[in-house]
């Protein structure tokens, strides 16, 4: 199953990365088309592809929104709901964690809709008011309103990561630190937060990764704007490619260079944490 | 919205009322970290209030009346929904129950195979596989996607059921969570317990095993089930023929439809509700039995 699954998609797409097609004549009848070996060119040519390096930055850009925002609430709500002077917890916790249950393609449709100047309850809002209506779906905000998507469907299961973690710190850590006449605050920066950093290091890689493939919140919110080109992230400009396109070999040599982008952050991230960590051992 | 909640509730949360001064400690209700979390609440609930009420509207009314005022064309919409395209609708909802219910299913007995070989055999390159299958994790979906494509194409199996199923049976967090959940309920003094007993391999972790398993094997069913349900890249790919659309892909394409024609928008919002309630329901339902430990249980490791 793993050999059918994942190593063989795998080896395929490193083979097919390395070659092209080769037209002949006017590219008609049998043999007219033919594999060839292509060496590093797809690599070459999808590294200086404008379109990609574009998607590149439009994602790292919105990347720098969502991480933080998303990971920041997270946490400060599994702080909130830790805290034992809170009321409704079980409700406000359930409710925030709702939208993982929702498909991300319907999580962008409600939003696009919410967006949309037409059936908006910001616009309406807005409009009595009297006052000007920002085309969410353009230009700068269209970042936001994208982000704000990603930020919705995943503050929710982070928050759980991290409140999950802090209920399992001991009471007694808490009470000790009372005793010698901590605050609220100073129990929450100097034990909680350090000692559910590992999850807020989990949390923060599973983020990242889901953000570098980001693709179907900007492919559902296509049909309802025309700021969204088929190429907007990476993923999408793979997919374009094998698709729309139909030159699997540049789309395959993008998802290898997508995917080692990814493992290179993730391993790398990885070690970094792990020996942050045996060096707090070690004191 | 999120971002003025996180200003006002930021510098706050620490010095909430009556926490600094005094001993004895009082018990008060921590105000603003209250107000906050409802304030979140409201945030993830906004857009499923919303659809909520614009899918009782008629086309009509959803582009003339205040979005929050409930609409007279439920039924409407729900019959206009049942009718197009002879109830394709249903047949969406359908799929999905089936690749999310079948996928999920035969995923978890994978995992709890390999998490369970995983984490109590010591055999050669079991580290190796352990690392391979951490990198699976980190994949991006498409780099398998178009491959698989291509492999399905050539056993002249896209577009079917099984090319949207059988890529996702082998779930490498599945497998990841199985282990270390494995490794966590099985004590090894019990496998080798009923080895001494004489009991056989298949004996022990069906038996044995696998009954202590249970609890974190119906986390992993439930996390695949969610993540099945809600993949749109893979049957994206694979599927052409709108007969066998799962829901998320259904409604994208009503979606695509519906934004040249907005007499379909009515369709696309009573759709999006309707696909919301069996997923919900379910969450709700089954909440209290997922094993939450089981993913800070990953962490930890």
């Amino acid at each position: 199953m793993f050999a059918l699954f994942f190593a063989l998609p795998i080896g395929y797409a490193v083979w097919l990365s390395l070659h092209k097609v080769h037209v002949s004549g006017l590219g008609l009848g049998s043999g007219a088309r033919e594999e060839v070996w292509a060496g590093l060119e797809n690599y070459t040519d999808t590294l200086t592809d404008s379109e990609m390096v574009g998607g590149a930055l439009r994602v790292l850009g919105y990347g720098c929104v969502v991480v933080p925002v998303m990971l920041g609430l997270a946490l400060l709500f599994a702080l909130m709901l830790d805290s034992d002077k809170v009321r409704f917890t079980p409700f406000t916790r359930l409710a925030i964690f709702l939208p993982y249950a929702i498909p991300g393609v319907v999580a962008a449709l409600l939003w696009g809709f919410l967006y949309l100047p037409d059936v908006s309850p910001f616009s309406y809002v807005l409009e009595k008011l009297g006052l000007p209506q920002p085309d969410l779906l353009d230009g700068g905000p269209l970042y936001l309103a994208l982000s704000n998507i990603a930020v919705w469907g995943g503050t929710g299961f982070n928050m759980i990561v991290i409140y999950t973690a802090l209920q399992a710190i001991p009471v007694e850590v808490y009470e000790a630190a009372r005793l010698d006449g901590a605050t609220p605050l100073q129990i929450a920066l100097r034990i909680k937060i350090p000692m559910v950093a590992p999850s807020l290091v989990l949390t923060f890689f599973f983020s990242i990764i889901a953000t570098l493939q980001v693709f179907n919140e900007p492919t559902t919110l296509r049909p309802l704007t025309n700021s969204v080109s088929t190429t907007w992230s990476p993923l999408m400009k793979v997919y374009q490619d094998a698709f729309g396109n139909g030159d699997i070999y540049r789309a395959a040599a993008e998802a290898t260079i997508i995917a080692l982008v990814t493992l290179v952050l993730s391993f790398g991230f990885l070690r970094a944490a792990n020996r942050r960590t045996k060096q707090e051992a070690a004191r | 919205m999120s971002s003025t909640a996180v200003r006002e509730a930021a510098p706050a949360a620490g010095t909430a009322p009556g926490t600094a001064q005094g001993p004895p400690p009082r018990r008060r209700i921590a105000l603003v970290p209250t107000v906050a979390l409802l304030l979140g609440a409201v945030y993830t609930l906004l857009p499923v209030a919303w659809v909520v009420i614009a899918s009782t509207k008629s086309g009509s009314e959803l582009f003339s009346t205040f979005t929050f005022l409930p609409g007279s064309g439920f039924v409407d919409n729900v019959k206009d929904l049942d009718a197009y395209r002879d109830g394709v609708y249903w047949t969406w909802m359908g799929n999905s129950a089936l690749y999310a219910g079948l996928g999920a299913l035969l995923s978890t007995v994978v995992s709890a195979l390999s998490g369970y070989a995983l984490a109590t055999y010591r055999f050669r390159g079991r580290e190796t596989m352990f690392n391979v299958l951490l990198a699976g994790v980190l994949m991006p979906p498409i780099i398998l996607a178009i491959p698989q494509y291509l492999l399905l194409a050539k056993a002249d199996l896209t577009d079917s059921y099984l090319s949207v199923l059988l890529p996702q049976i082998l779930s490498p967090y599945g497998v990841y969570l199985a282990r270390i959940y494995a490794a966590a309920a099985v004590p090894t003094d019990v496998v080798e317990a009923g080895r001494m007993d004489g009991a056989g391999e298949w004996r022990i972790f069906t038996r044995v095993a696998l009954p202590m398993m249970v609890p974190g094997m119906v986390t992993v069913f439930l996390f695949q089930f969610v993540a099945v349900w809600n993949n749109f890249l893979l049957p994206y790919i694979m599927l052409s023929d709108d007969e066998r659309f799962p829901i998320t892909l259904g409604l994208y394409t009503l979606l695509e439809q519906g934004a040249n024609t907005p007499a379909l928008y009515t369709l696309v919002i009573t759709g999006a509700f309707l696909a919301v309630i069996p997923l919900v329901a379910l969450f709700l339902v089954i909440q209290r039995f997922w094993s939450l430990d089981l993913l800070s249980g990953a962490v930890k490791s």
